[in-house]
C-alpha cells in the first residue's frame, strides 16, 4: 500500500485541479468496478453494480484534493506570490521545497524581517530561480498550483511520515478496499467516490453525494491523535487501531452506524479505537445530509501532525481500516442497519 | 461606438433592490423580457427565471446569472423623534454612508444617514468605523403633538394607532445620481451587480447559438440564497456568473498611488476580469482557458482577478445538484457596496463582447 501512496503523493492535485490524481487512481482501479467516471466538479465515482433494480446505495468517499498554493502574482524579481489554498501550516511550509503540476520545481520562504508568528500568504514568497518576471513566465502563470514536494519516509513499527498524507492515505485504503474485492458482485450498490475541493469545504462530496443520494455513507479521512507531547486531550492513539468517528466538527455520526462498525471490528478481530475531533470537518457531513439524508459513519486513519509535510500514521492501522471498511460494507449489505 | 445601452443600465442602477425586496428591479426586468424570452417565470423565492431558444440544443446545459439585490439597510427601530435605527443587509463599511442619503420605506422617503459629531466622539471611536449610525428622515414631533401623546395615552379609550412615515422592517438604499465623469467612466449605485443583470437583458435580447437558461437571483449579497434555489431548479451543467468585482487600482499598501500594485485585484481600463478562485468558489479551467482564448481570438479586453477574493452566485450555483462548471466574467468598480461605485465604459463594452461570444462557444 506503501506504494500505492508514493504514486498518488507524487501527483500535484491542489483543491481544483485533481486532474492528474483523478488519472492515477483511474489507472489502479480500472479493472475493479462497472462504471467509471468523473462528474461536473471532477470527483472520481466508481460503481460496482448489485444488478438489483431496488439496490440500496452505499457511498464511500476519500478526498483526492490536497492543501497548496495557487500563483496569484509574478513580481518584476521573478519571485512568485501565492494564494493558499486550503489551510496551511505556514511554519510547516517555511523553507521547504514545492513542486508544481508541470514538474517545475521551487523553494517557499518568507521575506527578510519576518518572524515565524507573522508567517502568511503576503509574507511569503515562492523562488524558482527565475532572473526576472519574463523569465519566470517562461515556466510559471497566474493560476497554476503547486504543493510541498510529496515525501515518503519510511519509520519503525510499521509507520510512515509522508507530505499530503491528508487524504491520500484514505484513498489507498479505498483502492486496496477495490482492488481487493475486484472479483465480488455486491448485494447492494456501492459507490467508491474520491471527492474533490473538500479542503476548501467539503465541496465536491456536496455534489456527488447529491448525485447519488446513498441511503448510506462512509467516508475516510485522517484524524488527529492524543499522543504526543502537549497536545490537546484525543482518545485516538497512532497504532491502536481503525479510528471509528463519533463526531467531529461538521458531522455526528448516526449510532446505528457507529455500533455496527464497533461490533463488526470486535467479531472479526480487528484493532479499533473511537475518535472525536474538535477541529476540523469531513466528507462524512455533506453525504449525510444530502437529498433526504443517508446513515452516515466514518472510518478514520490516526494521524500525528497533519497539514505538516510529516503528516504521521501507521501502515497496520491502514490495513485495518481497509479490513473494517470491508466487513462493515459487509454487514451494511446484509441489512444489519 | 458605445454597445452599451445606458438609459437601460441607469433605470437598473437606480431601481430600489435591497436582498429581500428586489421587487422593482424585477419588475424591470420582467417588461425587458416578457416579448424576448421563450418562456419566463418567477420561483418561490423570488428569483426570475427565463428561458431562450438559439438555434441549436447544446451539448450541456447552460445557465446564465446574476444577482438583482443590492446592499441596503433594514429599520430596526423607529424613535418617537423620528430617528431610524438600523442594521446593513449585505456587507456595508459603516464610515462609507455618513452623510450620505437614502431612500427609505414604501414610501420611498428620502434620508440621511448621521451619527455622532466628530466633536463628541473620543479619540478611539473617531478612529474606529462608526456603528452607530442611524437614517435622520427629517422628522421630528412639535411639542403640542407630544402633548396630545401624553394625553391620550392615559385616557386608554381614545389610543388610537399611529401613522408611522416608516415601519420597522422597512428597507433603505443609497440614494445617489447615475452620472458620468472623467474618460468614459460613470459613478452610481448597485452596479453590483445590476451591470450583471443588464447584460443577461442583452444576451436575452440577441440571437442565441444555442438553448440559455438565465437566472435573475434575489438575495446574493446576504449568502447566495436566491441563487440556491434557482440552481436547483435549472440544474444546469455549465454556468456563467455574471458580476462586478471590487478594483483597488489606485493605491498601493504603502500610501502611495500605484494603479500597477500588486493588491490591485483588477484594474479600471483592463477589461472583462475572470476569476481563477475566490472565497467560495474554484473555477473551472476548462471554461477559463475558453474566455481567455475566446478573448484572445477576438480582440476583447480581458484581465484575471488577481486576488482569491469575495464571493458570488458561483458559490451556490456549482454546489447545487451535481454541480455544474463555472466560470464568473466581472466587471472592474471601484468603491463597490458604496453609493458611488465607479466603473468604466469600456471594460463594459469588453464584458459586453465577451459574454455574447463566450455564448456561441461555451
Amino acid at each position: 500500500m506503501v506504494d500505492i501512496l508514493k504514486k498518488l503523493t507524487n501527483a500535484v492535485s491542489v483543491s481544483g485541479a485533481e486532474e492528474d490524481v483523478s488519472n492515477v487512481i483511474r489507472e489502479l482501479i480500472k479493472d475493479c468496478a462497472d462504471e467509471i467516471k468523473n462528474d461536473a466538479l471532477g470527483n472520481l465515482i466508481a460503481v460496482k453494480k448489485s444488478g438489483k433494480a431496488d439496490a440500496k446505495k452505499i457511498m464511500m468517499a476519500a478526498h483526492m484534493d490536497e492543501i497548496g498554493f495557487m500563483v496569484n502574482f509574478i513580481e518584476d524579481s521573478g519571485f512568485i506570490k501565492t494564494a493558499p489554498v486550503g489551510g496551511i501550516n505556514w511554519t510547516a511550509v517555511a523553507y521547504g521545497e514545492v513542486l508544481f503540476r508541470s514538474g517545475l520545481k521551487g523553494v517557499i520562504v518568507p521575506e527578510g524581517k519576518t518572524w515565524p508568528n507573522e508567517y502568511n500568504s503576503a509574507k511569503m514568497y515562492i523562488d524558482i530561480g527565475a532572473k526576472d518576471k519574463a523569465d519566470a513566465e517562461t515556466k510559471v502563470k497566474i493560476g497554476d498550483t503547486c504543493t510541498i514536494a510529496p515525501k515518503v519516509v519510511e519509520l519503525m513499527n510499521n509507520r510512515i511520515a509522508a507530505a499530503k498524507l491528508d487524504d491520500k492515505i484514505a484513498c489507498v485504503v479505498l483502492i486496496q478496499a477495490l482492488l481487493e474485492m475486484k472479483n465480488v458482485k455486491p448485494a447492494h450498490d456501492l459507490y467508491f467516490v474520491f471527492t474533490v475541493q473538500e479542503e476548501v469545504g467539503l465541496r465536491g462530496a456536496r455534489t456527488a453525494a447529491q448525485g447519488i443520494m446513498p441511503d448510506y455513507s462512509i467516508a475516510v479521512d485522517v484524524t488527529g491523535t492524543g499522543d504526543t507531547p502537549e497536545c490537546y486531550p484525543m482518545a485516538s492513539k497512532v497504532g491502536s487501531g481503525a479510528a471509528i468517528k463519533i463526531m467531529d466538527s461538521s458531522v455526528i455520526c448516526h449510532k446505528d452506524m457507529i455500533n455496527l462498525m464497533m461490533k463488526t471490528a470486535a467479531e472479526k478481530n480487528i484493532a479499533y479505537q473511537s475518535e472525536i475531533l474538535t477541529g476540523g470537518g469531513t466528507d462524512t457531513a455533506v453525504m449525510q445530509s444530502a437529498g433526504l439524508g443517508s446513515i452516515a459513519g466514518a472510518i478514520s486513519i490516526p494521524s500525528r501532525y497533519i497539514h505538516s509535510g510529516v503528516e504521521l500514521c501507521s501502515m497496520d492501522d491502514v490495513r485495518a481500516c481497509v479490513d473494517l471498511l470491508k466487513a462493515s460494507l459487509d454487514k451494511i449489505m446484509q441489512g444489519a442497519i | 461606438m458605445n454597445l452599451i445601452n445606458k438609459e437601460l443600465l441607469k433605470k437598473l442602477c437606480l431601481a430600489f433592490g435591497p436582498s429581500g425586496n428586489e421587487d422593482e428591479v424585477r419588475d424591470i426586468i420582467i417588461d425587458e423580457i416578457k416579448n424576448k424570452a421563450d418562456d419566463y417565470y418567477v420561483d418561490k423565492v423570488g428569483n426570475v427565471i427565463a428561458f431562450k431558444k438559439g438555434a441549436k440544443t447544446p451539448g450541456k446545459k447552460r445557465l446564465f446569472a446574476a444577482h438583482m439585490d443590492e446592499v441596503g439597510y433594514m429599520v430596526t427601530s423607529v424613535d418617537g423623534e423620528g430617528y431610524l435605527k438600523i442594521k446593513p443587509v449585505g456587507g456595508i463599511e459603516n464610515a462609507v454612508v455618513l452623510g450620505k442619503q437614502a431612500t427609505v420605506g414604501e414610501k420611498r422617503l428620502t434620508a440621511v444617514f448621521g451619527g455622532k459629531p466628530i466633536h463628541l466622539l473620543n479619540g478611539d471611536e473617531a478612529r474606529n468605523s462608526r456603528s452607530n449610525i442611524y437614517l435622520d428622515i427629517g422628522v421630528r414631533k412639535k411639542e403640542e403633538e407630544k402633548k396630545d401623546e401624553n394625553n391620550k395615552n392615559n385616557n386608554k379609550e381614545e389610543k388610537k394607532e399611529e401613522q408611522k412615515p416608516v415601519e420597522i422592517g422597512e428597507f433603505a438604499v443609497f440614494k445617489s445620481e447615475y452620472s458620468e465623469f472623467g474618460q468614459n467612466k460613470v459613478k452610481s449605485k448597485a452596479i453590483d451587480d445590476r451591470f450583471g443583470c443588464y447584460i443577461l437583458l442583452e444576451m436575452i435580447n440577441a440571437e442565441l447559438a444555442f438553448d440559455s437558461w438565465f437566472a435573475f437571483t434575489i438575495c446574493e449579497e446576504i449568502g447566495l440564497r436566491g441563487a440556491k434555489t434557482a440552481a436547483h431548479i435549472v440544474q444546469a451543467e455549465r454556468a456563467v456568473i455574471f458580476e462586478a468585482t471590487a478594483a483597488g487600482d489606485i493605491y498601493n499598501k504603502k500610501d502611495e498611488f500605484d494603479t500597477k500594485n500588486k493588491n490591485k485585484v483588477c484594474e479600471l481600463g483592463g477589461g472583462a476580469v475572470i476569476s481563477l478562485m475566490d472565497a467560495r468558489t474554484i473555477y473551472n479551467k476548462e471554461l477559463i482557458n475558453l474566455a481567455l482564448e475566446t478573448a484572445k481570438n477576438k480582440n476583447i479586453k480581458a484581465q484575471i482577478k488577481q486576488a482569491p477574493t469575495g464571493g458570488n452566485d458561483a458559490g451556490a450555483i456549482h454546489q447545487a445538484g451535481k454541480g455544474a462548471e463555472t466560470l464568473a466574467v466581472s466587471l472592474p468598480t471601484r468603491y463597490i457596496h458604496s453609493p458611488s461605485c465607479v466603473a468604466d465604459y469600456g471594460d463594459m463594452e469588453e464584458c459586453l463582447k465577451l459574454a455574447l461570444e463566450l455564448e456561441k462557444v461555451i
